[in-house]
């Protein structure tokens, strides 16, 4: 106990992971300069753990199925954000069809970032490419032109200017996760470093 | 990696808002210039809040010293500035952050953006450079209010007389002293290319501030021509 603090008083607080606090702002963390990517040169590719590669264009992903998924997302430095709402493709759509017995995927981006997850967490319903937030057009530093949105995660998990996934049969821990941050991520869990 | 107990054994005033907290850390291991740590309160009816604090200095064996700017109405930061006393417990945890940071063993220029409190981790790698002998030509281009807002103003001074090929430039984003040459603005283009190093002699670039400042320096970075892996940035809290 640290004597003297008493913190702020948090009535009708809702409920959040651990050391979480809310925000009414959408702050803006990154390692780097933003990219600018124009939706003309933008693609997605999914490449799955034998070489073979899905791509989309801006306009084929804009014109698969669309979902207006409204979520908390919660950082891992500490901010949440509840109610927050976007639209794009499921991940379902994306990852139906494609031929894979991985169970992994690197998110990598346009910038160099990268980040991975668990095949499954990518699944049902869990995950998506979202291009727009709060009704407009994802800002480039938010990750426009379109990011990953895997809200059961910590947020660095939602790769921004998403660019592809590859999916492999071993994990390769991406550009966080190699910087002491935890493999998985789980909020709820407070899993932030490495070994919690 | 494990929360720790520590305790307050100095501090030291920085600015009328700011406030340098040693800690003793028993068993502290190393860190690089640049990482930071996560200082955790508990409250007496177990209420907790934690936040992230740059490492302002190279360890001196269990002791760690982190700058803290009070926040208005903010729940940690005043606390740690009014509020904490010498001898109290607070939790820590780290070093934490492997992007972020410079090895002293690096050879290229090295071009540090600082605003505001973003001085801090800067200011490690300035005294870790010192504490190492290293010679890396270094430049720090620091954008603050006023004079007297200025974390570090009188070690500064001394590493720019004492340390060879260190450079500070000041940019004054309210009210300049007297003698200083122009007009109170926010760090622009001219800026960076008078007091930074070109795109040519691949510099390392280290840029540390609020998250607009952060934004639109690197851009303004990247519009010169770095590349932007060679660009590295930390962003302090929320936005604006
Ligand atoms: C990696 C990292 C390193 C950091 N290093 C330092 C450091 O060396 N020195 C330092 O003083 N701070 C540093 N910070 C910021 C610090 O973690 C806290 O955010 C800050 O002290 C405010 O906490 P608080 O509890 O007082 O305010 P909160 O209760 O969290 O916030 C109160 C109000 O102030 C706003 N606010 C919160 N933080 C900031 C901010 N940083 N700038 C502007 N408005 C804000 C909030 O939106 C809110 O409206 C660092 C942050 C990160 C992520």
């Amino acid at each position: 106990m640290t004597p003297g603090f008493q913190g702020r008083p948090r009535s009708g607080a809702p409920d959040l992971p651990p050391g979480q606090y809310l925000t009414p702002d959408f702050p803006v963390l990154s390692a780097g300069p933003t990219p600018r990517v124009p939706r003309d040169q933008w693609e997605f590719v999914i490449s799955t753990e034998t070489g073979t590669q899905h791509r989309w264009s801006w306009d084929e992903m804009m014109a698969l199925p669309q979902e207006t998924p409204t979520v908390d997302i919660h950082c891992v430095t500490r901010w949440s954000k509840l109610g927050t709402t976007w639209r794009g493709v499921s991940l379902d759509t994306l990852l139906d069809g494609v031929d894979s017995a991985a169970d992994y995927a690197l998110a990598h981006c346009y910038g160099g970032y990268t980040t991975n997850l668990p095949l499954d967490d990518l699944r049902d319903g869990q995950a998506w490419l979202v291009h727009t937030f709060d009704g407009a057009d994802l800002p480039a530093e938010h990750g426009g032109p379109a990011r990953l949105l895997v809200p059961h995660l910590y947020f660095w998990k939602s790769a921004k200017w998403a660019r592809g996934i590859n999916l492999t049969v071993e994990d390769t821990p991406g550009f966080w996760e190699t910087a002491g941050y935890h493999d998985y991520g789980d909020p709820w869990r407070e899993q932030r470093y490495q070994g919690d | 990696m494990r929360w720790q107990a520590a305790r307050l054994v100095d501090r030291r005033v920085e600015t009328s808002t700011a406030q340098t907290l040693v800690l003793e850390v028993p068993g502290w291991p190393a860190h690089l210039p640049g990482q930071h740590v996560d200082i955790r309160l508990t409250a007496p009816d177990g209420y907790q809040a934690a936040r992230s604090y740059s490492l302002a200095a190279p360890a001196d064996g269990d002791r760690i010293e982190v700058t803290v700017q009070r926040v208005p109405e903010g729940e940690v930061s005043p606390f740690l500035v009014d509020g904490y006393r010498e001898g109290d417990p607070v939790e820590v945890r780290g070093p934490i952050g492997g992007w972020f940071v410079w090895r002293t063993q690096q050879t290229d220029p090295v071009l540090l953006v600082a605003g505001g409190s973003g001085v801090v981790p800067l200011m490690a790698m300035i005294r870790a450079r010192r504490a190492a002998g290293n010679r890396t030509p270094f430049r720090l281009i620091y954008s603050v209010r006023t004079p007297a807002d200025v974390f570090y103003a009188e070690e500064l001074r001394r590493r720019v007389r004492d340390d060879a090929g260190l450079d500070v430039a000041y940019v004054y984003t309210r009210e300049a002293p007297d003698g200083w040459r122009g007009e109170p603005h926010r760090l622009g283009l001219a800026d960076v290319n008078n007091h930074g190093w070109p795109p040519a002699l691949e510099p390392s670039v280290y840029v540390c501030g609020p998250t607009g400042f952060v934004e639109a320096v690197s851009d303004l970075l990247v519009g010169l021509g770095h590349p932007a892996r060679r660009v590295r940035t930390e962003r302090f809290g929320p936005t604006g």
